[in-house]
């Protein structure tokens, strides 16, 4: 990753009318402010990438193929807090200026279900066929800070180790990322906490920050790729004060987080309280439904579910997303290990703080906060933290 | 982006490929042996496998064989479940899909020059049987050799020929034990523990291993302990529910540690402190 950030403002301005790649945009287009990125994910789409970005659909912000601007969110916000999402509409028009919904680039890196292999039975003999890797690139526009951190943290998942998964790999290996530096903070982000934001600072072709809504954005080249990106746009150099307001966009994201969590020794914290009685009242209130798992940018559990034809003669595997709150997660002959929605949300949230060093050498929190959004009775992981801090067991042995 | 990138292995750990079973044995009710065929097998004493049932499912299940003969693969299962079930029904000839060999194993080098403990309790003795082998195929590495061996009753016995032949043999010692048992059993009576406390073995230079249910493996670690062997001298098979055998899967996390890629062998010094809790 290239250390050295070059800094300049594209913007929508008469120099695209000089430049043929505008020459065919219809000039009646309603958001013919926007073609400035318009002209970006046009020159992505025409280097063979599928463009996925931000988009309404049930009324919450998910990541979808994205054809046109028009597909973005214009002048929409968010209002996020435990266990409570809705859209809002702002007195601008931001493309950019909500946080993150309930879904998140795992679902196109790691998808929810995936078929693994099919075999067929012909005569005496067996074949296993592995199912191909995708093919197809994709372009993700407007990924988050918390989010690029947690596609590096699958990365260590997935391609970290002794085995590499070639689905994974060949997801990811091409993808091209346009970061956005967030704007605003949501109820329930604790990226300031986490270390993993709101500053985009790695993983990214190229970064924007949105300093006029709807219109200019301040761009930091990540790599090579993003930088050829760069070149193929209209652009100019920042000015000082340009880059002073978006760093100034970003002070005030990183002064309104609507949560935090303290971080340092998290870790440390929850092993040495395995006991504590706030497993038992978080346990009261868990309904063990799965979704913080679902909407976490870096749970990984999978299942695999195998199936065969009538005749017996073709069968296949697939994989597909699992929770650690299920009872079957972790069954074993003769019972479950985790019986307890106690047992189970423990694990979830020492895995998600603390064990995720031991076997992966980071958090495995980015603070994006959806878990907190998406609980159905608002659970909040950086209240549970705070609470067992509290009555820590070797604070009070002390 | 390509430094995320390691240099991880290009083939895909998930592809099953197909052997076929050449013997199927019963060993006692619910317990069969398959050997399979079909390409160089090998393995470390401890490893496990991931054995398809096509159209079924897969199960991990221990290696059970002698991991000098690397031609043929033999894996002791007990039908418990859909999968392990289908896998018993399995047929001479019939096709069965393999990936592996998965995990760390019985630590036979650290073994050797000490007197070796082996403890298993029930199919326990399954995942245990390449390391005898092992150990008896380098008999002269080794110092005193003692086998415990518990089973729930005497039609639970496994491998019950084998266990009396290696009891026919003046350079290792082997006892067996079963919980209960009905007037015609005259062997001994007693949860395994209880062999232990009669058996020679210089502590100070002892290494264990143990397999068998949680419970067992717990308290005969901390008798081992009480009898002044080093924690990170006893070690357990430890078993969990899994689904992929290579960390993704996340199923059989048991705290910091997978048991599929970080064990299934452990000392207990690395387990001590979770073992005792519920539900972990």
């Amino acid at each position: 990753m290239r250390t050295e950030t070059q800094r300049s403002v594209v913007r929508d301005n008469d120099e695209r009318i000089s430049n043929p790649r505008f020459e065919t945009m219809d000039k009646g287009m309603a958001e013919a402010r926007s073609i400035v990125d318009a002209a970006g994910l046009e020159a992505l789409r025409g280097q063979g990438y599928a463009l996925i970005g931000p988009t309404v659909r049930d009324e919450a912000i998910v990541y979808d193929e994205i054809a046109t601007l028009d597909d973005l969110p214009r002048g929409v916000g968010d209002e996020q807090d435990g266990g409570h999402y809705r859209l809002t509409r702002r007195n601008d028009e931001a493309l950019f200026g909500y946080v993150v919904g309930p879904q998140s680039w795992k679902k196109l890196l790691h998808p929810p279900v995936l078929r693994l292999w099919r075999a067929r039975r012909e005569g005496d003999e067996l074949r296993v066929e592995a199912e191909p890797a995708r093919v197809e690139k994709f372009a993700f526009i407007g990924a988050r800070s918390c989010e690029l951190h947690a596609i590096a943290i699958q990365d260590r998942v997935f391609l970290g180790g002794a085995y590499a998964d070639p689905h994974y790999r060949a997801r990811r290996e091409d993808v091209f990322i346009v970061a956005v530096n967030c704007g605003v903070a949501g109820g329930a982000c604790f990226c300031v906490s986490m270390d993993t934001g709101p500053k985009a600072t790695m993983g990214f072709d190229i970064a924007l920050t949105e300093i006029v809504a709807g219109s200019s954005f301040l761009v930091e080249i990540g790599t090579d790729a993003g930088r050829a990106l760069l070149d193929s746009l209209p652009h100019r150099a920042a000015s000082a004060s340009e880059t002073e307001e978006a760093e100034a966009i970003l002070a005030h994201t990183a002064e309104n987080m609507g949560r935090s969590l303290e971080a340092g020794d998290v870790r440390e914290l929850l092993a040495r309280n395995l006991d504590h009685p706030r497993w038992d009242d978080v346990a009261a209130r868990c309904l063990a439904c799965t979704n913080c798992t679902m909407v976490c940018p870096t749970c990984f559990c999978t299942s695999v579910e195998d199936a065969s034809d009538l005749t017996g003669l073709e069968s296949e595997r697939s994989r597909r997303w699992d929770s650690c709150f299920t009872l079957d997660f972790s069954y074993i002959h003769g019972g479950s290990v985790r019986q307890s929605v106690k047992s189970r949300y423990r694990q979830w949230m020492t895995h998600k703080l603390s064990t995720w060093y031991d076997q992966f050498g980071s958090s495995g929190c980015v603070g994006c906060g959806r878990c907190i959004v998406w609980c159905p009775v608002g659970i909040d992981l950086t209240e549970e933290a705070r609470a067992i801090r509290e009555s820590d067991a070797q604070k009070g042995a002390t | 982006m390509a430094d995320a990138f390691s240099a991880a292995s290009i083939a895909d750990p998930m592809i099953p490929r197909v052997a076929r079973v050449v013997k199927r044995r019963r060993e006692i009710a619910d317990v069969v042996t398959l050997e399979i065929e079909g390409g160089a097998f090998d393995f470390a004493p401890g490893q496990f496998n991931m054995l398809t049932a096509f159209g079924v499912g897969e199960a991990a299940i221990s290696v059970s064989g002698d991991p000098a003969n690397s031609a043929r693969l033999v894996h002791t299962i007990r039908a418990v479940g859909a999968v392990s079930r289908a896998l018993t029904e399995l047929h001479v000839g019939e096709p069965i899909g393999l990936r592996g060999p998965f995990g760390r194993g019985w630590p036979m080098q650290e073994a050797e020059g000490s007197d070796v403990i082996v403890v298993a309790g029930g199919l326990g003795l399954a995942p245990l049987r390449p390391a005898l082998y092992r150990l008896f195929a380098e008999r002269e590495k080794y110092g005193r050799i003692l086998l415990l061996f518990g089973a729930r009753s005497p039609a639970d016995i496994l491998f019950r020929d084998e266990l009396e032949a290696w009891r026919g043999r003046l350079d290792i010692e082997v006892v067996a034990t079963v919980d209960h048992a009905r007037g015609d059993w005259r062997g001994n009576v007693g949860v395994v523990t209880t062999l232990l406390s009669r058996a020679q073995f210089s502590a100070s230079n002892a290494l264990a291993m143990l397999c068998g249910p949680e419970i067992m493996m717990r308290f005969v670690a901390n008798a081992l302990l009480e009898r002044g062997v080093a924690q990170e001298r006893v070690y357990l098979s430890m078993e969990r529910n899994m689904k992929c055998a290579i960390g993704w899967c996340g199923h059989c996390q048991f705290g910091p540690v997978f048991i599929c890629r970080d064990g299934p062998v452990f000392p207990y010094s690395q387990l001590r402190g979770l073992i005792a809790k519920k539900e972990i």
